[in-house]
């Protein structure tokens, strides 16, 4: 009797840890349900749901991604970008303003496409002062190019951050707007321009 | 969230113009009726006024000629229209804004009208519209439906026994033997309705959720008179089965997952507290304290939609923001969610159907 009472015991103990870990989940596990839960999507929309390996590994950590995960991304993203053919990087500061605005694009009541796609950038980043209605997942981009004294290098640099956020940010929550064929190079250099031109609103 | 902007705020100014009009011509009348039959008679008579002016609004939409597509330069994401292009559940706001009024004086006057119908809500309880649909779920559960002419109470069990729908809310999602599988309170009545009732939901499948303005389709409003059935009590759903821990852990890491031509998650918006999306504040939802808050008030009349919004439409429509397709009704992807979601609610205070923008 008392030799049951200690193996119950002991078998409680061991049972203990076992019942309260916590069930982990292969994420091929997570691959395999997304694959089925959209079966209305036309055909090639069906990589939508795929990761790459940056998005595999973002995933993983929860976007904060060990140091050596972290060059690896950078460097991976980095050479995803392309530049303009011209080596101009700002366009049109208003026109900048217009895709900043619009969220518009890729949703699925989207097509046929009625507009272009918009970067809906005031979602989540203050810039111009006139625009109240902006988001806070982002940091402010107030006088971003004053502050910067419109410095060459800043130009380029928020060109690539625009294209591909990763190249700088590993795990950025940013799209990789130009990655991702989401925004043309012509709407990124306009979004350059309006963060970075002393024209622009987003500097007075 | 992102491109809200774009139509809510006509359309929640559009929606509280609706709704003060429902409540000051039908819902005022209703609760002024003396006895409860003369309550349930002006309900029936509110039902039927809403349903008819909803009929015009949506008469009234299609008669609008579609706009003309704008001659700009093609998006530069390859992509092929749909062949069948869904119901948007997005239709164009039913009114145009005040001209002359910023988005800010606009999103003012939004917020100032919610307030007011907030406070009216509160000071009496029985006017969320969203209690016309709990009636109409109540009175299906009970109804001889489907080619087996048997009622949702003589057969259905959502945990609690055969009929019984008393907190039965409040611990889904769960694990039911019979299905072999987790699943919520809208995947479990669609699961009764085609097993018990058989109920063919092919074409509901395709199209289970209300667009702009049409009421909360049947299921919902079954939903909707469950979720009602647990107001007051707290979160509380299954965590015991090895699958009801899989289907949770699935969940956490679905919402972790960054997928999509816009590289989102869940997470990308409501992984962090005091966050906002334009001028719309995120719960941090992976955090307990904030998921407490806001889980248990779904299924939610929303006012910038005039209709009941349910767990599952509402994870729709979080995908359809982060650029995929429509998610496939009580999906694995959808029943893992909702588990995660209710897991990390649980002890939150139930109080649905609630009010939402």
């Amino acid at each position: 009797m008392k030799k049951h009472f200690i193996l119950a015991a002991l078998a409680a103990v061991l049972a203990t840890p076992v019942s309260a870990q916590e069930t982990k989940i292969d994420p091929l596990h997570a691959d395999v349900v997304m694959k089925f839960a959209f079966s209305q999507a036309p055909k090639d929309w069906a990589g939508r749901v795929d990761q790459d390996e940056t998005l595999k590994v973002c995933s993983a950590a929860r976007n904060a991604p060990s140091a050596a995960d972290a060059e690896k991304i950078m460097a991976r993203e980095k050479a995803k970008i392309k530049y303009p053919d011209d080596g101009k990087l700002m366009g049109d500061w208003k026109q900048g303003e217009r895709w900043a605005q619009s969220g518009y694009g890729m949703r699925f009541t989207d097509y046929p496409p009625r507009n272009p796609n918009g970067g809906n950038c005031y979602a989540c980043h203050q810039m111009t002062q006139a625009e109240v209605s902006y988001g806070t997942v982002g940091p402010s981009l107030r006088e971003y190019g004053k502050i910067r004294k419109y410095a060459e290098a800043d130009v380029k640099a928020v060109y690539e951050k625009i294209y591909n956020a990763h190249a700088a940010f590993p795990c950025s929550l940013m799209p990789r707007f130009g990655s991702n064929a989401v925004l043309t190079i012509d709407q990124i250099k306009d979004l350059v321009a309006l963060v970075m031109s002393p024209e622009s609103p987003v500097n007075k | 969230m992102l491109g809200w902007r774009l139509r809510t705020p006509a359309a929640a100014i559009a929606g509280i113009g609706l709704g003060i009009g429902l409540m000051t011509t039908v819902l005022v009348p209703w609760v002024e009726a003396q006895t409860p039959a003369q309550r349930e008679q002006a309900a029936r008579k509110a039902y039927e006024e809403h349903m008819r002016r909803m009929d015009e609004a949506e008469k009234a939409a299609a008669a609008k000629p579609a706009t003309p597509p704008a001659a700009t330069t093609p998006p530069p994401a390859a992509a092929a229209p749909p062949a069948n292009p869904p119901a948007a559940p997005k239709v164009a706001a039913p009114a145009n804004p005040a001209p002359g009024m910023s988005q800010a004086d606009q999103d003012a006057a939004t917020e100032r009208g919610l307030e007011q119908y907030r406070r009216m809500m509160k000071e009496d309880p029985w006017s969320n519209p969203a209690l016309l649909d709990a009636d109409r779920g109540e009175a299906l559960w009970a109804a001889k439906k489907g080619p087996r002419n048997v009622s949702l109470a003589e057969t259905c069990d959502l945990g609690k026994g055969v009929g019984k729908v008393d907190g039965a809310f409040a611990e889904l999602p769960r694990y039911f033997e019979d299905a072999d599988r987790v699943m919520d309170a809208e995947t479990r009545i669609l699961w009764c309705m085609e097993n018990f009732q058989g109920f063919d939901s092919t074409a509901f499948r395709k199209n289970p959720h209300p667009g702009g303005g049409q009421p909360v389709k049947d299921i919902g409003a079954i939903a909707t008179f469950v979720s009602h059935k647990s107001s007051g009590m707290k979160l509380a759903s299954k965590k015991d089965h090895e699958k009801e821990k899989e289907a949770i852990a699935l969940g956490e890491a679905l919402f972790f997952r960054r997928q999509g031509p816009f590289d989102f998650s869940c997470a990308t918006c409501h992984a962090e507290s005091g966050k906002r999306i334009r001028l719309q504040p995120l719960p941090f939802l992976s955090d307990p304290k904030e998921a407490k808050v806001v889980v248990g008030e779904w299924p939610a009349y929303r006012v910038s939609s005039t209709h009941v919004m349910t767990m599952q439409h509402r994870l729709l429509d979080c995908y359809w923001q982060m650029r995929l397709h429509r998610l496939d009704f009580g999906s694995d992807v959808s029943v893992a969610l909702s588990a995660y979601l209710y897991d990390r609610a649980r002890d939150g205070d139930i109080a649905a159907p609630g009010l939402k923008r």
